[in-house]
């Protein structure tokens, strides 16, 4: 804990995994790099947390493997697997003081109490709650709460760091402090780690790369920019920020098989006689630094979003107006 | 919810307050005010309670009591232990066969096997001869406080299984996911996890089980077992009379014991209801037991079935036996028994159906009105009311008894009679025992109706009494039943109050005749007879309020 531990790397390769008829993962695989702060991102049942779980020994695949630093885990229990986990409800028994809390994985490893009592004190030093070893969990805050399930699981020095939605049990304010603590924290120990989340922003913040995830399967994996600029699929672009999509009646030319896709703010509105998508604005939204309008297309909806300046002239609701999309701005994208 | 006080209720809150006062209140405060009185109706002293500490039976009695309610508690967390923890971490089809156990203690109280169990286990046993022709040596099972101590501890670790599993289900899996994930696991984990989180539910099946035994009459008395306290004051009052303040005395310390331990239990628990449930949550994934692990678990499963079962098979061998002594099994087998049970004998039959249904009447009628008064009312001091009910609960019945004795003996109806002989004293005096039982199944009746179901009724015209009549009696109904039933069921072997009220045969129930006939070696096979059929009273009761249960679920869409 206190010389970052040499990181290590998790390869996954043609994992399944089912519960009864539910196929919960379909021939996942990735490859996470030693020290590397890496994200399962995904909407609710997508799979994401049966995934850490695997890797945690709490879930056992059909097929496939799961290596950490090169060796097979599939014969090693839970307890055996020296990968730390910090759960989304945190865990933190009640019955037991912070700092028992935080020595129990170390008492469990049989370390001498001179030693366990050391890398106690340090766990909570580096967390910032020494001050706060003899209180009961029930005693602290929600964020206190998380920093001593993160305190507890580092201090066993574990070859990877498992944080399960570490965020949702927080409140808006908490989490954005709470989400630099934790990048900082892994920087410092160097420790490979998986974050698993629904939201794109804490993802996108403070991970080096995502994993993508729906109904079971990975459908990309990259930096959050890459993911941003060049999604893979429709899924993708919808799941990172917002995306307009059109098909070919929208009345430019898509190769078939395709989907036109492109951000809100990277089209501008124009005059309707210069553009080839065009159409009547349906909706107008005000969001202050800029200027949110609904398009109707065809059949379709597209979002437009405009820098506002004091000035400008806005265009009303049923106004017929042309929307300018630079050819690079488009992407072409499997339906 | 309306806060409109209207004289009805007024009414109802005074006739309940009455009822609890003059039944309740009267007799216990009766015990507590002669156990401080001079003999002979002197001033208020504390030289009986002197006596007391003086007098080595008693002293060695309460020691007695405590070390066999102690040793029982100790006994039956033996018995849940493993039980518990079998069927809520593994996948393990015997679950089921365990989860039915739970219902066994309340079929069938331990006096009424205890004769059985000494045939069974005895000096000259059936298992004891068997062991001695095979193996040259005998096992004490029935010896002294010993055979005490084993009967209850069958009877009554069900209770500590129930509450066990229940607290080890609640918590949350991801406790012990954390704990495995940091290298802990197998009984190392329960031990450090598991069991510290489930303590509270534990505490609370074992300070039942304390109290229970504690307060246990009959159970010492049929193994001829008499230095204990609860037997004590029984003896004491029926050998010397109810002019004698040490029964007094010995009432007032058994019902010091069983509040101590109900604080003692609340003090312990303070702070530790570790509700850890949360979402996300569920229960560990059970674990599939390795063949080897799983012929293990069956034979300890086996063994406490057996264990429990034994007084029941012991119970219907000896109501078909000509004669069973010094034998493993009886000598002949006959139906003698259930003619005379079923001929001279059936007064006691149906003066059980008659007591156990009278007070099973009351309790509901009086539970669901403390509930309603409770839940829906705003009345001043309702709070009281259930407050007074439920203090029955510290009550040992035999305390209960000896105090309906004392302050009913003087009354006297206008042909001469004292009001404390008739048959309805004894059915007040039962149906008092389980109130506090029917009242919390009241309680849970009406907490499932919406008040808003109520409200609409009374915004569509309805009075406050009709609302009641037409839609709170008949959504409560199944949970009203089911009250009913389990009162009845439970009333139907109630010993302990009746031992002391029965004045003669006649007026006697069931579980009287049944100890009666049990004293004498002639009267066993009849006094089995009846012990089988209480049982088979109890259990049709228990399976009738289980459907009422459901059926009434069912009903509203509640599928369970």
């Amino acid at each position: 804990m206190s010389k970052p531990a040499r990181a290590v790397g998790i390869e996954i390769t043609g994992v399944n995994l089912s519960y009864g008829a539910t196929h919960v993962l379909k021939d996942v695989a990735l490859s996470i790099r030693p020290g590397e702060f890496f994200a399962f991102l995904g909407p609710s049942g997508c799979g994401k947390t049966t995934l850490l779980r695997l890797i945690a020994g709490f879930a056992q695949a059909q097929t496939g493997k799961v290596l950490l630093d090169g060796q097979d885990v599939a014969p090693l229990p839970p307890w055996k697997r020296d990968v730390g986990m910090v759960f989304q409800s945190y865990a933190l028994w009640p019955h037991m003081t912070v700092a028992k809390n935080v020595a129990f994985g170390l008492e469990e490893r049989r370390l001498p109490r001179a030693e366990i009592d050391r890398r106690v004190a340090q766990a909570l030093d580096l967390v910032g709650l020494s001050a706060y070893a003899e209180r009961r969990p029930a005693q602290l805050s929600g964020g206190q709460q998380q920093r001593v399930a993160v305190a507890r699981t580092i201090a066993i020095e574990p070859k990877v760091l498992l944080l399960d939605e570490p965020l949702s049990n927080l409140d808006a304010k908490m989490r954005v402090s709470v989400r630099r603590e934790l990048r900082s924290l892994q920087q410092r120990l160097g420790l490979t780690t998986i974050f698993v989340t629904h939201d794109q922003e804490e993802a996108n913040t403070i991970c080096d790369r995502i994993a993508v995830m729906d109904a079971g399967t990975v459908q990309q994996v990259g930096t959050p920019m890459e993911l941003y600029e060049n999604p893979a699929n429709l899924f993708v672009a919808n799941f990172l920020g917002s995306a307009n999509i059109l098909d070919e009646r929208a009345g430019v030319p898509i190769p078939s098989g395709k989907r036109l896709v492109f951000r809100p703010q990277h089209a501008a509105l124009t005059s309707p006689e210069s553009a080839p998508l065009r159409g009547p604005v349906t909706h107008r939204e005000f969001l202050g630094a800029t200027v949110r309008y609904a398009v109707r297309i065809g059949d379709s909806e597209v979002l437009i979003e405009t820098p506002f300046q004091s000035g400008s002239e806005l265009r009303d609701v049923g106004d017929n107006v042309g929307v300018d999309l630079p050819a690079r701005r488009m992407l072409f994208l499997p339906a | 919810m309306s806060s409109i006080r209207s004289p009805g209720q007024i009414a109802l809150a005074l006739a309940i307050a009455l009822f609890l006062g003059v039944f309740l209140i009267v007799p216990v405060a009766t015990v507590v005010y002669v156990a401080f009185t001079e003999k002979g109706g002197g001033g208020l002293t504390l030289v009986n309670f002197l006596d007391f500490g003086r007098t080595d039976l008693f002293v060695r009695s309460f020691w007695n009591s405590v070390y066999v309610s102690a040793m029982t508690v100790v006994w039956a967390s033996v018995l849940a232990l493993p039980l518990a923890y079998l069927t809520t971490r593994f996948e393990f089809r015997g679950a089921m066969l365990v989860q039915t156990l739970g219902f066994l203690p309340l079929i069938m109280p331990p006096f009424v096997g205890a004769v059985a169990m000494q045939l069974l286990f005895g000096r000259n046993g059936s298992v004891n001869l068997l062991l001695d022709e095979w193996f040259d040596f005998k096992i004490g099972f029935m010896e002294g406080l010993n055979g005490v101590i084993f009967l209850q501890a069958i009877h009554y670790f069900p209770f500590i299984l129930v509450n066990l599993s229940a607290a080890l289900r609640n918590i949350d899996r991801s406790m012990e996911e954390a704990a495995q994930n940091l290298g802990s696991h197998g009984l190392r984990l329960f031990r450090r996890i598991a069991l510290p989180l489930a303590l509270p539910g534990y505490i609370a099946g074992a300070s039942l089980v304390f109290v229970k035994v504690f307060d246990d009459v009959a159970t010492p008395l049929l193994l001829n077992v008499k230095e204990m306290l609860a037997p004590q004051a029984y003896l004491r009052i029926t050998s010397i009379g109810i002019d004698d303040p040490m029964g007094y005395v010995i009432s007032v310390v058994l019902m010091l014991v069983a509040v101590a331990t109900m604080w003692a239990t609340a003090l312990v628990m303070k702070g530790k209801d570790y509700a850890t449930t949360q979402r996300g949550g569920g229960g560990l994934a059970r674990r599939q037991l390795r063949p080897r692990e799983q012929a293990l678990a069956y034979a300890v499963v086996i063994f406490i079935l057996a264990l429990v079962l034994a007084p029941h098979v012991g119970l219907v061998l000896l109501s078909f036996a000509t004669v069973w002594s010094y034998s493993p099994l009886p000598d002949g087998y006959t139906l003698a028994h259930y003619t005379r049970v079923l001929g001279d004998s059936s007064v006691y039959i149906k003066n059980t159906l008659l007591y156990a249904g009278l007070a099973a009447t009351i309790d509901v009628v009086i539970g669901g009105a403390i509930a309603y008064l409770v839940l829906r009312t705003r009345l001043a001091g309702r709070q009281w009311l259930d407050w007074a009910a439920s203090t029955a609960l510290a009550v040992p019945g035999v305390v209960l008894g000896i105090g309906y004795l004392r302050a009913f003996y003087g009354v006297n109806l206008p042909d001469g009679a004292p009001l404390a002989t008739l048959w309805i004293v004894i059915v007040l005096a039962i149906a008092i025992r389980r109130l506090p039982y029917a009242l919390r199944a009241a309680y849970a009746a009406l907490q499932q109706i919406s008040v808003s179901l109520e409200e609409a009724a009374e915004n569509l015209g309805a009075t406050k009494a009709r609302t009641v009549r037409r839609v709170v009696i008949p959504l409560m109904t199944g949970g009203l039943l089911a009250g009913f039933v389990t009162s009845f069921a439970t009333a139907a072997v109630e010993l302990s109050a009746v031992l002391i009220l029965v004045q003669s045969n006649s007026d006697a129930p069931l579980a009287y005749g049944l100890y009666v006939l049990m004293q004498t070696p002639a009267g066993r096979g009849a006094g089995a007879a009846l012990g089988v059929i209480a049982v088979l009273i109890v259990a049709v009761c228990m399976w009738l309020s289980q459907l009422a249960v459901d059926r009434s679920q069912r009903a509203r869409g509640l599928d369970i």
